[in-house]
């Protein structure tokens, strides 16, 4: 069972590695959005700091959100992906696999990024630790819920529009806590509760969200 | 070994066939026949659990398969139209990766013979840079590696295939058939086969 779960990401990662550009372009968007809200908005620090954690989490969320199209399609199209629904290993935990090698790929490069980012934001760097880890909870969160709206939309037409609206509205409380908890820290209240209502969020995410991938997948394959 | 009672099967609002029964024992050989369009490769994603019939049930030693689930799967190989093969992985990180999902233990060199057999190259090329034929072959080569399990389901094998590897293929059948498993295959080609058994899926769709 393990060694599916570890081949899955193993695989990922490979494919990921000889499509660099696909990995790349993700990463990309995530870098150009958020330097552009400086340039738009004006040089105006308070304005500025004020608004950084809500540009840089709206900007993790839309990047991430781009790569999601990639999670199964692929799979879908060569016939792997009926290969995996008849893997000897429970669906939930190779799926799950996929999730990790998604956040893997598309979500850690945005967590290691992202102070490098505040930086253009003028953001305290006593504040960088509470966003790299809002977001390191956070991101997981949006693949694995991502990874439900990639499955029950995989092989319709217009699946990008769908997932996107299928997806987005589930988003929403990640990113409340995630930019909030950056917002509390900022204001000297710590950002203790909101890192840990995330927490809580990943947490069930992880627990439940595999379950829905499989069967999601399993109808979308019929 | 595997049992189908009373297959319906509506795709696009149309039936492709109704009331197909028929068992299969160890060391049969079934050739699923038919037209284009006619319900071939929705007979055999049933058989192998991938598509539920619209009424009926596939039974695997009694058991009906949505209910073994990954236990069923282990016991049955699957290879459809689409090769299944990735091609930014060479060959041999396909085939290990295909054999590891399917809990197939596999060491390096039977990979290294499975890929010999099918004539693909043991270094490291991405199948992107071979052909059509070629990645078939791929995909073929998991046979060399699964003749321990009873169970094959085959989706048109010698399309895109040359004589050579036609010939390869056929005799893997032939020797999986004796050794006492159950192969189930569609092909549109005189394959020069002894199957054991036909279902026609023109006459079930009347």
């Amino acid at each position: 069972m393990l060694a599916a779960a570890r081949c899955i990401v193993y695989r990922d990662l490979l494919l990921a590695v000889r499509r660099r550009s696909d990995v790349a372009t993700a990463l990309l968007f995530f870098v150009i959005v958020a330097s552009l809200f400086p340039l738009g908005v004006g040089a105006e620090p308070n304005l500025l700091r004020a608004i950084a954690p809500g540009v840089i989490w709206v900007a993790a969320l839309l990047s991430s959100m781009l790569s999601l199209g990639r999670l199964f399609a692929s799979d879908y199209a060569d016939g792997t992906l009926e290969q995996i629904l008849l893997g000897a290993a429970p669906l939930g935990v190779v799926v799950a696999a996929k999730a990790l090698a998604h956040w893997l790929v598309s979500g850690l490069p945005l967590v290691l990024i992202a102070p490098v980012l505040a930086l253009q934001y003028d953001l305290p760097a006593s504040l960088y630790g509470v966003l790299a880890l809002s977001l390191a909870l956070g991101t997981p969160v949006l693949s694995l819920i991502g990874a439900i709206g990639a499955a029950l939309t995989l092989g319709l037409r217009g699946g990008g529009v769908l997932v996107s609206l299928l997806v987005l509205p589930l988003y929403v409380p990640v990113l409340i806590m995630g930019a909030g908890s950056v917002e509390m820290a900022g204001a000297g209240l710590g950002g203790q509760g909101q890192l840990l209502l995330l927490a809580a969020m990943l947490i069930v995410a992880a627990a439940f969200a595999p379950w829905a991938i499989a069967a999601a997948l399993r109808i979308s394959a019929e | 070994m595997l049992e189908a009672s009373d297959l319906d099967c509506r795709r696009g609002g149309r039936a492709l066939f109704r009331g197909l029964s028929f068992a299969l024992r160890g060391g049969e050989l079934l050739r699923v026949a038919g037209e284009n369009g006619s319900g071939k490769t929705s007979l055999l994603k049933i058989l192998c659990g991938l598509l539920t019939p619209d009424q009926g049930e596939v039974r695997w030693r009694g058991e009906p398969i949505r209910r073994l689930r990954e236990d069923y799967a282990r016991n049955l190989v699957y290879l459809g139209h689409a090769p299944a093969v990735k091609d930014d992985l060479s060959a041999a990180e396909n085939l290990q990766i295909a054999c590891t999902l399917a809990g197939i233990p596999v060491r390096e060199d039977s990979i290294r013979e499975a890929l010999a057999r099918f004539g693909l190259p043991a270094k490291d090329v991405f199948l992107k840079r071979l052909s059509q034929g070629q990645r078939k072959r791929a995909a073929l080569a998991r046979l060399w590696v699964s003749r321990e399990i009873p169970l094959w389901f085959l989706d048109e094998p010698f399309a895109a295939l040359d004589a050579a590897a036609v010939e390869l293929t056929r005799g893997l059948i032939r020797e999986h058939v004796a050794r006492g498993a159950a192969v189930v295959y569609t092909t549109h080609q005189e394959d020069g086969l002894q199957e054991s058994r036909v279902v026609d899926l023109g006459a079930a769709a009347a």
